[in-house]
């Protein structure tokens, strides 16, 4: 019985890679289509403040994350205003003040007693998936790959070119939102398999793999899901051998394959 | 059909304090040309975008006619090699359009036998024509073309306004294009704006070549201004000898001003 449940494990751990990964494949494009990825880490890192403010209101840390993006996008849009400071800047501020702010808070929830395995978030715990959280994953990543699909154009559109797409009548800000919420809840679901700490690392780098073999803007998004999933079984069966954390393992392995993918030569 | 595509009415643009557009007013028209000129800074891309609904103007109102369909192709677009698109990916991008379509519009550009490249890896005057390929598969009312000639050698020019004349023919859409250069466009333009943050002169092309703000503006007596100068007597060797056209201009002139 004993290598039934081992197994069992396993298979929940892929599948719950597998899930993440069809949406960080699409949306990983985007990001560094439209150079984003500092954004993905501002996000990501809020998402720990995100966490602690959904514990301390006892709601679902994907609602904490989502609003806690909603207010870092607002922030970064009104910062910007200002053409006094570079988005760079801005978005490192905010990045580190939401992740400064939200260890604070969970080192002083965890002072006045309350269990918070602050290591769960920050590096992820892809292995201790339940069924039932599979089955919220799996419901929550259809209904992005769902949003995903019926916007791409618009989001290939913006990517090439935002002004183009605005005078050809794309709705570009209420797009920009919805992606901005699609980031927000890849980022809240996504700290469960490689924790907040690199969570930009699984969106970019499969992205970043797959370039040198796509033609099209379709193929990069399907062949950057496929390098996710071999990061994903890579890291995960990697850290059972080596007893090693499965988040850095999936990220180290998803470094390496880009390394590989580096050695065909470019078109 | 109604009179008019876009109308703009006294519209005043300022950014940081700095006076951008004053009073301008202007109708755009089905089936017509309007071509707008001026200097570096005068004003051009700002107006463009102002009707194009990517600037909001400070003072003045502007009207559209409802369902107004806008092909743009922009003075600049830089597709990143990040992005792998192919040219003919490019065309369909975001639009309904038949594969069929997109090949004859292609064709009539020239640029069909690129609609399997990389689109990064195309020539500057090559993409200019993708980029008009792209406004013309919207099947546009109104077409916006930021000096669509840039990159484009002096030959090509020619051509490429010839062909903007024929694709206004043949579609029926009105055209607004951004020009540096008057006298490569004068042929095919209807009417003629010349800009300097407020409108110097308007009207036809002629006409506007010899009113004295639209002179004082390019100066084809300045010979301080070489790079003028210079385009000038390029559009000379297109338009016949020099000693035809400055001795009616002399004349002209007086007349042009009676009527302005």
């Amino acid at each position: 019985m004993e290598a039934v449940t081992m197994d069992e494990f396993i298979v929940r751990a892929l599948l719950a890679g597998l899930l993440v990964v069809l949406v960080s494949g699409p949306l990983g494009c985007v990001v560094i289509w439209r150079r984003m990825a500092y954004f993905g880490d501002a996000l990501a890192h809020a998402a720990l403040l995100g966490t602690a403010i959904a514990l301390m209101l006892e709601v679902r840390p994907l609602f904490g994350v989502i609003g806690i993006g909603v207010v870092i996008s607002y922030l970064l849009l009104r910062l910007q205003l200002n053409k006094d400071l570079s988005s760079d800047a801005i978005l490192g501020i905010l990045s580190h003040g939401a992740l400064a702010t939200g260890l604070v808070m969970m080192a002083m929830m965890q002072a006045q007693g309350q269990r918070i395995d602050l290591m769960a978030y920050l590096f992820g715990d892809i292995l201790s998936v339940s069924w039932q959280y599979l089955a919220w994953l799996a419901a929550v990543c259809g209904l992005v790959l769902l949003l995903v699909h019926r916007l791409w154009e618009s989001i290939l559109a913006i990517a090439v070119d935002e002004e183009l797409a605005r005078s050809e009548g794309i709705a570009v800000d209420r797009v920009r939102l919805l992606f901005m919420l699609m980031m927000a809840v890849l980022v809240a679901v996504a700290m469960k398999i490689v924790g907040i700490i690199l969570i930009t690392a699984l969106l970019i780098v499969p992205a970043a793999s797959a370039r040198r073999f796509a033609r099209s803007p379709e193929s990069m998004a399907l062949l950057a899901v496929v390098f996710g999933l071999l990061s994903v079984s890579l890291g995960v069966l990697g850290s059972m051998q080596w007893d090693t954390p499965a988040g850095p393992s999936i990220v180290l392995a998803a470094v390496l394959l880009f390394f590989v993918s580096r050695l065909k030569r470019a078109v | 059909m109604s009179a008019f595509l876009i109308k703009a009415d006294d519209i005043g643009l300022q950014i940081n304090q700095r006076s951008i557009l004053e009073h301008i007013s202007l109708c755009l028209e089905p089936g017509k040309i309007l071509t707008l000129i001026g200097p570096n800074g005068s004003g051009k891309t700002s107006l463009v975008r102002v009707l194009l609904g990517l600037l909001q103007p400070s003072e003045g109102s502007l009207q559209k006619k409802p369902g107004l369909v806008v092909g743009y192709m922009p003075q600049k677009l830089h597709i990143d090699g990040v992005l792998p698109m192919t040219v003919s990916r490019f065309l369909h991008m975001g639009q309904k359009v038949s594969e069929a379509e997109v090949q004859a519009t292609a064709t009539t550009l020239g640029v069909a036998n690129l609609l399997p490249q990389p689109i990064q890896g195309v020539s500057g005057g090559e993409f200019q024509r993708i980029l008009l390929s792209r406004a013309l598969l919207r099947k546009p009312d109104l077409l916006v073309l930021d000096e669509p000639a840039q990159g484009v050698d002096i030959n090509g020019q020619q051509q490429l306004y010839q062909l903007i004349s024929s694709i206004r023919d043949e579609y029926g859409c009105g055209v607004l294009m951004v020009s540096h250069d008057l006298h490569l466009v004068m042929e095919e333009t209807d009417d003629v704006l010349c800009l300097n943050t407020h409108i110097c002169c308007s009207g036809h092309p002629e006409a506007v070549s010899k009113h004295p703000e639209y002179l004082k503006l390019f100066g084809s007596s300045l010979d301080g201004m070489a790079v003028y100068t210079h385009h000038h007597d390029h559009s000379h060797d297109f338009h016949g000898d020099e000693t035809d056209e400055s001795k009616p201009s002399a004349e002209h002139k007086h007349g042009s001003c009676n009527h302005g």
